[in-house]
């Protein structure tokens, strides 16, 4: 029982750093393919500091609250699936963190605000019924929910879950706010409805939106290496691949209206899901 | 420097706003953002939420109308902040001077930090502006700049 809890520690400790400088990677790509130079890689973390020491404005005091769950409640998230701990479990707090920033935003008597709260409700809608039903295609090939028995499997699972990895990138690319998907708010340079759902959070408590930002990328990359777990590190370069990808995804696509992210993550995503749960039960 | 002050001066970000000039400067401000002079290798990013900027891009001579917006995202971002008032008309109200609606100036409503010349004020005094905006940043943090009582 002590491996899972350092196993566990060491990645709630590393993955802001990890977080970090994939975020620096990505706007420094992000500019290279405009022809731009782009900020230094570790610019996230300049911008991470600037935040912090910002003066304290608080247009809510319940949105601060909920701007806390959401953190905490990823980083529990986080720390579960470290442990090796139950997909479905992992998966369900992730959406309540993601229902807790859109309330954050709702608690603020900002038009902007509950725009993007409830694009980012609609968001959770589309990734969600993806996410599940991977954990359930996860149960059918090794037998149990866990982490833990994907990486104590003997073969990996892309060759035999490829669909479910397809639909898996949508929900990267939905939670990584990248065009053509990055309704709710977008990172950086872009901008939509002034600043989405982190419209009303500044200073301190961006700075805390940004960290959480980080954990849930890496927590989603992390997941996504898990697809080809023996052994783990061709996983995490197909994560690194499954990043990058998405970098080249935001920089050629325009963004698409939320009833069309529904439509894809409902027809292509859970689709794609569903055949392939059908083709394992069939042909396995 | 710390790291917190080293940050502060390496990610500023940007709000641009006009009070009511000919949109010339804003298009300078905009050109500062693309492949040719890329301000975003300063860490600069363009945003438009004032809740989020460091320092104010202002435009325009400022009219009866444009004060109180002006006023309100100036209230709206928070300390440590800096004002830039960016071509001839933010600085005096420039050919705008001595029209009925225009107060001539960003001045007259919120304190102002730099000036930047020029109708309109070319990419590369507007970078400047904002360098010098930086070190000016960076002083008030520290205590080192305090406004004189009058100011508004
Ligand atoms: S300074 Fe000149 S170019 Fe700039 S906004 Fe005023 S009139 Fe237009």
């Amino acid at each position: 029982m002590t491996w899972p809890i350092i196993v566990a520690v060491a990645a709630v400790l590393l993955a802001p750093l990890v977080g970090g400088l994939l975020r620096g990677l990505d706007r420094k790509i992000t500019a290279r393919l405009q022809g731009r130079i782009g900020p230094p890689v570790v610019q996230p973390f300049y911008d991470f500091g600037k935040l912090v020491g910002k003066s304290r404005v608080v247009s809510s005091k319940a949105s601060m609250a909920w701007a806390w769950s959401y953190f905490l409640l990823t980083l529990t998230a986080f720390t579960l699936f470290f442990m090796g701990q139950d997909l479905l479990v992992v998966f369900l707090i992730l959406a309540f963190a993601g229902g807790s920033l859109a309330f954050g935003a709702l608690s603020a008597r900002s038009p902007y605000a509950r725009f993007g709260a409830n694009r980012e409700l609609l968001q959770i809608l589309a990734c969600e019924p993806i996410l599940l039903l991977a954990a359930v295609a996860v149960y059918f090939q090794t037998g149990k929910f866990t982490v833990c028995s994907i990486l104590e499997a003997n073969q990996p699972l892309l060759p035999y879950l490829p669909l479910v990895f397809v639909a898996v990138l949508i929900v990267l690319g939905i939670k990584m706010r990248k065009s053509p998907f990055d309704i709710a708010a977008s990172e950086h340079a872009h901008q939509e409805l002034v600043r989405g759902v982190y419209t009303e959070y500044s200073g301190r408590f961006l700075a805390l939106m940004e960290l959480t930002h980080w954990y849930k990328i890496v927590l989603l990359l992390a997941f996504i290496a898990l697809f080809w777990a023996q052994p783990l590190w061709v996983g995490v370069l197909i994560a690194l691949g499954a990043y990058f990808l998405e970098l080249w995804l935001d920089n050629i696509a325009a963004r698409l209206r939320w009833s069309w992210m529904l439509g894809v993550s409902w027809s292509l995503g859970v689709g794609f899901v569903v055949v392939n749960l059908v083709l394992l039960s069939v042909v396995v | 420097m710390g790291f917190l002050a080293r940050a502060r001066v390496k990610s500023p970000w940007i709000l641009h706003y006009c009070t009511g000039g000919c949109n010339g400067c804003d298009i300078e401000i905009l050109a500062c953002l693309t492949p040719l002079y890329d301000v975003e290798r300063f860490g600069i990013l363009n945003i438009g939420n004032p809740k989020h900027a460091d320092i104010l891009m202002i435009t325009g001579p400022v009219n009866w109308r444009s004060r109180h917006v002006l006023r309100n995202l100036y209230e709206q971002t928070p300390d440590p902040k800096v004002v830039i008032a960016i071509g001839v008309c933010a600085a005096t109200g420039g050919v705008f001077h001595n029209c009925y609606n225009v107060l001539g100036g960003v001045d007259k409503v919120v304190p102002v930090d730099v000036y930047v010349r020029g109708c309109a004020a070319r990419p590369e005094a507007i970078i400047d502006g904002v360098v010098m905006a930086l070190q000016k940043l960076e002083a008030k943090k520290s205590g080192g700049v305090s406004y004189a009582a009058g100011a508004r």
